[in-house]
């Protein structure tokens, strides 16, 4: 088990984690306890009842992609796991541990659990580089150099390592969404949250984002996805799950999901967005 | 017509050019020292103003409420006969050197307030992601106040940070109510010379050019921090 503060040992296989993002903890005790568990969670934004009684369940190198209409809580959801939303009821584990309420304790769990956003947010005064090394080097305490040659290592996964000294805003929207996710796995997290990393995204640079995010998925991390791609979640989910007002309404294998949902209600949805 | 020879009498002024170019070099020190330390005071309070914890938040709301509605000779005066000379809390036995550093620290403790301000307008100019990115890599509150938000509010808020440094830079007069020998202090005194009989005007129009010299450039200074500091999204 690596704990968040345990910086000293993550150096160590650099060039082993670039072929295998998922290095360290969750291998260690594969087959063991679900990674992620939100228990009866509850959440109103004022009279908004926007999570009802929220059960979910993510096991190591599961990727789980949470689909629904908008307004159905989905994004929340995704969010109050690594406590951008605090919730008013339940609880949420990850790796057997409840989340911290603030400060410091919360401040490590967060670098554990890595997040990527609609609006990719990179830090717009820091290049791609210093976007990507900032976390390791301040929270990790890695070495600078050390930091750097692991970021360089991401970055050319991503496919942006000549692009590793300009700004943001010098790169296009599907440019900089892959940096994101470059800078979430260069704390090794042991879960990766997606908040529709494609909707912002110009339709010719989403599948740039999604092959990343599918070769991910392929090496084993564990993966919450809210998306509207439902190319993606047949592709390289495990699990699909659908809310719809607060709620989980079904959850499903993909193939199960798509051809033969259960629910009237998901048949609905998918009725559609699936015809056109 | 002597009224107009008076008008254009600069012989005093530059009788006296020495003791006015010594008011305004002392001029220039409280800027200098009252400027830096009001940045700190600034960034320090604006900090205190948008923390998490309701107390500090309180006690920013409260310190920039009282300064900035307190007029600046109050101030000055409360730190050179209230703290100085009533309360004897003198930062050395040369009355030059203790009253400078009260002037120092009642200038920056009331312009500081205005720096607060200025930032936190600039904090509200940063997109709520960036606070959130820097939280989700694990950035402590104050980690991320310190290299993602203020780095990107200071840039937005540069220009009107160089307005308040030009006022402050001009309030430092008022420190001549404090006993603050400085460019104002110069020319009352010379005003006051029994032997001072014409050439007041121009005296005036030199200072005001001689505070020109320093603020002038200040201004295009921060102008073009601005443009080239400017962050792109």
């Amino acid at each position: 088990m690596t704990d968040s503060g345990g910086g000293p040992d993550l150096g160590k296989d650099v060039a082993a984690e670039v072929t295998k993002v998922d290095g360290g903890p969750q291998d260690d005790n594969a087959g063991a306890a679900p990674l992620v568990v939100v228990e009866n969670v509850n959440k109103h934004f004022g009279d908004l009842h926007v999570l009802k009684d929220i059960n979910l369940t993510v096991n190591r190198g599961e990727v789980v992609v949470i689909i629904g209409p908008s307004g159905s809580g989905k994004s929340t959801l995704c969010r109050s796991i690594n406590r951008l939303e605090a919730i008013d009821g339940g609880r949420i584990l990850v790796d057997g541990k409840e989340l911290p309420k603030e400060g410091k304790e919360l401040a490590r769990h967060r670098a554990d659990v890595g997040m990527v956003f609609q609006s990719f947010n990179l830090f717009a005064h820091k290049t791609i580089l210093e976007n990507v090394t900032l976390g390791p080097i301040k929270v990790r305490k890695v070495p600078k150099q050390e930091a750097e040659k692991h970021a360089m290592e991401l970055l050319d996964r991503v496919g942006i390592a000549s692009q590793a000294h300009k700004y943001p805003a010098q790169l296009s929207g599907g440019q900089q969404q892959r940096v994101a996710i470059a800078r979430s796995l260069a704390m090794k997290p042991k879960v990766m949250l997606f908040d529709e990393p494609t909707s912002a995204l110009d339709p010719e640079m989403v599948n740039e984002v999604l092959d990343v995010m599918t070769e991910l998925a392929r090496e084993g991390m564990t993966m919450i996805v809210v998306t509207h791609e439902m190319g993606f979640a047949r592709r390289a989910a495990n699990k699909v799950v659908f809310m719809a007002d607060g709620q989980i309404v079904e959850e499903n294998t993909p193939d199960e999901f798509f051809t033969n949902a259960r629910t009237e209600r998901a048949k609905d949805f998918l009725s559609k967005i699936l015809t056109h | 017509m002597s009224q107009l020879s008076e008008l254009f009498d600069f012989g005093p002024f530059f009788d006296n050019f020495d003791k006015i170019l010594e008011g305004f070099w002392a001029t220039v020190r409280l800027s200098v020292g009252a400027g830096v330390l009001s940045l700190i005071i600034g960034t320090v309070l604006v900090s205190f103003r948008v923390s998490p914890v309701p107390v500090l938040r309180s006690v920013g709301t409260v310190y920039v409420n009282v300064l900035r509605n307190t007029p600046l000779t109050l101030v000055l005066l409360m730190c050179a006969l209230g703290l100085n000379d009533t309360l004897a809390l003198q930062f050395s036995d040369d009355p030059g050197t203790t009253y400078y550093w009260w002037a120092v620290i009642g200038l920056s403790a009331y312009t500081g307030a205005f720096v607060c301000e200025a930032l936190r307008s600039g904090i509200n100019t940063v997109p709520l992601g960036q606070a959130e990115a820097a939280r989700s890599i694990g950035l402590t509150f104050m980690q991320s106040l310190r290299m993602i938000i203020l780095p990107q509010a200071f840039r937005t808020v540069i220009a009107p940070l160089g307005s308040i440094l030009i006022a402050m830079i001009k309030n430092t007069t008022v420190a001549a109510a404090a006993s603050y020998a400085e460019t104002a202090t110069v020319m009352k005194d010379l005003l006051d010379l029994p032997s001072f009989s014409s050439g007041a005007i121009p005296l005036f129009i030199g200072v005001a050019i001689g505070f020109m010299i320093l603020t002038l450039p200040t201004g295009f200074f921060f102008g073009w921090l601005a443009k080239r500091m400017a962050v792109a999204r």
